[in-house]
């Protein structure tokens, strides 16, 4: 929570409605996600219980469970599951295009496109990862056999929902999560984890304030709430009945009345999406999807493991290590890409916006032994500026250029700070055109870098130190995870 | 200055168990709750009656599969409930025995039953598992029955209170928020533990801070033991606790009159007339925060009184906004509407720059 969004959200308490706060979508939205809403039983790990999915509004598909306790009835769940999902999956794995070779990377062929998943909120990616770690280890032979296409799911799912956890990736969405970060409603988080209530918020009916839409939306009977944890009067005034029927029509409709609602919810909430332009950078990221789509389509292609129950150490750190670096990047981009999120670091002091007052974009810095082109832009600010010289910023307006903060003097009303420039204008000693500010312009500089980071260097997988285990051994899954229990 | 029974009325004070007692934990410094709680009145009724009721129902199917888990563990003797206790604590397999305490009927006597058997074996050698003893606790002046699921007893002496849940440990991984909960509420069975062994002259810390809580293993019915240091809980709780036993000055601020009594006609239904309680309940000062949804039987009458306020949009949303606490006067200084006290400069400075900020941004 930063002070700009904890001002929109007391702003939203006064106008009745949900206020932006960011003025660019920062997600990918795919032109055909698959919407997933699962139900799990209550009491059980993961029991699956109903679930609405489909790629377009008109056509959803529900899976039911008649007895969700017995283990057959399932995997029959997951396999009819897989149908669908891998269907939509494999439906991406046409055209390709050619990626060429990097710093440090061969060139590659990537998907055109991507599969997306879109769940109702982090209990919906919570039911994705344990969906696919109670089915990724199934044998498709001898004794507990299941259909070949259930741990092929299994490793699917797993895929996408470790990529959730990879900050800027939208392989895979929860709704609640992707509309909390464009808009804050009058509620508290802890609120807005109800679907009904934040998209009551965003998008109030007519006649009605968000306020007064959230209220109506806290009330199970008209809107259940978005799973995977179903409403517990709902348990045991109708499920409970229809599963001792063993009627399958009766629970069917049973739980699509519970679904219905949900599954619009999740289609307004991607139009409410659709409507925001998206930030530069969302293609950037997006391609970075499609390359981890490409990349695991290959690997289980190739015959690959499916993924350990748990990290190594070393897998462990490594993976921390890449979060970490994927979530600065991603801040960065977010910044630069968006005025507004770039404004809560101008709010902290990690950023100014000023207009450029004076340009010196021929000067040269001789001090040297070679001369080099060195430009000083003067920029007066309103904003509390807290840079001290030294310090490198860099405007979004050109990321590639650096600006080294010479002085900064108080001006009456703000600072006035000198920035000298290098980067960005080419190799000769005479700047092209536009690319120094010129007098007149306004700018704003920012601490935060979108720049590549090295990755730290971890040992490799088998010289892991006995004090984090020793090296792992592969991990293959054996007998016991293939008849693991599932109850 | 009134009193606990004179708040509570006629009806009868409304039972504590663990749970309600973890409870208390959680929004410490609400005098409106430590009221209530002190005084046993019934929250979710009174929520219920003057508009506002709670939503904490509970699925049959989590009951029912909580209960089958515990039964499976409790199955002869506990056979397999003694297999995890004896490689997660070491026990002896030739020393332990079995006490069912659930069998017997009163209350009371269960009470002292549980007591003298819980004392002798403090001062023995012999390991015991206890099965459903039945310990007290003095919340608020009074005394509440609590029932652990188990209470085992190591071999050289010292107790471990065991705790039996039935959601899921996947991968050595559990809901975070569930193992918490249970954590506390096995804390509550350590300090009435303690409590007893001290009043019969032994060492508390005969007690472990370390609590076994007993789950199901990834997606199967096989239970998996965990070890669970619950200290920091245990002091949490024993704050909470004497903080209830002093609620004698937030009763003298409230008026000699006052009383949350429903009023029942001689069938029960309730004839006090409703803004009467809500305007008693607004007597005593609550401190409503979006976390007592999750903990607390009066969070919607709190949560409609708190409307307009920064905290009831979430703790940290009040800390952005430089403590303010009005939604209003937040505003009004962000526009600069409304000259800021003293202490409120720096709030107001950067609600200004914020307020700027956005709207140059959304222009
Ligand atoms: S809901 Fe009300 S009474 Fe309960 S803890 Fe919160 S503020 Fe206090």
């Amino acid at each position: 929570m930063s002070a700009l969004t904890a001002l929109a959200r007391v702003s939203a308490v006064s106008s009745g409605v949900a206020q932006r706060i960011a003025t660019v979508r920062h997600v990918h939205l795919s032109d055909r996600p698959l919407v997933f809403i699962p139900l799990a039983l209550a009491g059980e790990a993961n029991a699956p219980l109903a679930a609405l999915v489909g790629s377009s509004f008109d056509s959803p598909q529900l899976l039911v469970v008649l007895q969700p306790r017995n283990r057959d009835e399932r995997f029959a769940f997951a396999a009819r599951l897989a149908a669908v999902f891998l269907s939509y999956v494999d439906s991406f794995r046409g055209e390709t295009e050619t990626v060429p070779a990097g710093r440090n990377t061969d060139p590659r062929e990537r998907y055109v496109d991507a599969p997306q998943i879109l769940v109702p909120n982090g209990g919906g990616v919570g039911f994705v990862r344990l969906l696919g770690r109670s089915t990724r280890f199934r044998r498709t032979e001898g004794e507990y056999a299941v259909e070949p296409s259930v741990p092929l799911l299994g490793r699917w799912l797993t895929f996408f929902a470790e990529r959730a956890e990879y900050p800027g990736s939208s392989l895979l969405l929860n709704m609640t999560g992707a509309l909390g970060m464009h808009w804050a409603t009058g509620q508290s988080a802890v609120e807005d984890a109800n679907l009904a209530a934040l998209v009551g918020w965003i998008d109030p009916p007519d006649g009605m304030t968000g306020a007064d839409a959230a209220l109506e939306a806290e009330d199970p009977l008209t809107w259940p709430p978005a799973g995977p944890a179903t409403d517990p009067t709902f348990d045991n005034e109708i499920l409970a009945p229809a599963i001792e029927a063993g009627s399958l029509s009766r629970l069917e409709s049973a739980l699509r009345r519970q679904l219905e609602p949900t599954w619009e919810l999740m289609w307004r909430g991607v139009s409410l999406l659709r409507n925001l332009p998206p930030g530069a950078r969302v293609e950037r990221r997006w391609a970075e999807d499609r390359d981890a789509f490409t990349g695991y389509a290959s690997y289980v292609d190739e015959g690959g493991y499916p993924q350990a129950r748990r990290d190594g150490a070393v897998a462990a750190a490594q993976r921390l290590a890449r979060l970490e670096r994927a979530q600065v990047l991603y801040d960065a981009q977010r910044a630069y890409d968006d005025p507004l999120i770039l404004a809560e670091y101008r709010l902290t002091g990690e950023a100014f916006a000023g207009t450029v007052t004076a340009s010196a974009p021929d000067r040269i810095d001789d001090s040297g032994k070679r001369r080099v082109l060195r430009p000083r832009v003067t920029v007066s600010s309103s904003d509390p500026v807290r840079f001290e010289p030294g310090v490198s910023v860099v405007s979004p307006a050109r990321p590639s250029q650096t600006g080294r903060v010479v002085s900064v003097s108080p001006l009456p009303s703000g600072f006035e700070v000198v920035l000298e420039l290098s980067g960005g204008m080419g190799r000769g000693l005479t700047a092209p055109p536009g690319s120094v500010p010129e007098v007149g312009e306004r700018l704003t500089y920012t601490t935060l870098t979108e720049s590549y980071q090295a990755p730290a260097a971890f040992p490799a997988r088998e010289e892991t130190p006995w004090t984090h285990g020793g090296p792992p051994v592969e991990y293959v899954p054996d007998d016991d995870d293939a008849v693991e229990e599932w109850s | 200055m009134t009193s606990p029974e004179r708040l509570r009325g006629a009806a009868a004070p409304k039972s504590h168990n663990a749970r309600t007692i973890a409870a208390l934990t959680t929004n410490p410094g609400c005098s409106r709750r430590a009221v209530m709680d002190a005084a046993g009145i019934d929250k979710e009724r009174l929520a219920a009656y003057v508009g506002f009721p709670a939503r904490f129902g509970q699925s049959q199917f989590a009951i029912t599969r909580g209960n089958v888990f515990e039964a499976q563990l409790k199955a002869d003797g506990c056979a397999e409930l003694l297999r995890l206790l004896r490689e997660v604590l070491g026990l002896p397999i030739p020393q332990v025995s079995y006490d069912d305490l659930e069998s017997v009927d009163q209350l009371d006597a269960r009470a002292d039953r549980s007591r003298e058997l819980l004392t002798r074996a403090a001062g023995g050698e012999s390991g015991t598992l206890f099965d459903h003893p039945l310990l007290r606790l003095e919340v608020g002046g009074r005394w509440v029955y609590l029932e652990p699921d188990l209470i085992a007893l190591q071999f050289g002496g010292t107790f471990y209170v065991v705790e039996i849940k039935s959601f899921a440990v996947i991968d050595g991984q559990a809901d975070g928020t569930k193992v918490s909960a249970a954590a506390t509420q096995a804390a509550v069975y350590v300090l009435a533990l303690r409590r007893l062994l001290a009043e019969a002259g032994h060492d508390p810390g005969l007690v472990s801070h370390e609590v076994v809580l007993v789950c199901p293993e990834n997606f199967s019915n096989r239970p998996v033991a965990t070890l669970v240091d619950v200290r920091k809980k245990l002091s949490v709780l024993e704050r909470q606790l004497a903080r209830m036993a002093r609620i004698d000055p937030i009763l003298e601020s409230l008026s000699p009159d006052l009383t949350f009594d429903l009023r029942p006609d001689s069938s029960g239904v309730p004839q006090r007339p409703v803004a009467e309680l809500v305007d008693g309940l607004g007597q005593i000062d609550a401190r409503y925060s979006p976390e007592c949804l999750a903990n607390c039987e009066l969070a919607f009458f709190c949560r409609h009184e708190a409307r307009g306020t920064t905290a009831s949009l979430g703790k940290s949303v009040r800390e952005e906004l430089g403590g303010v606490p009005s939604v209003d006067l937040a505003l009004s200084l962000a526009s600069g509407a409304v000259a800021p006290a003293d202490d409120q400069e720096e709030a107001a400075a950067m609600l200004r720059f914020a307020a700027q900020l956005r709207s140059e941004c959304l222009s």
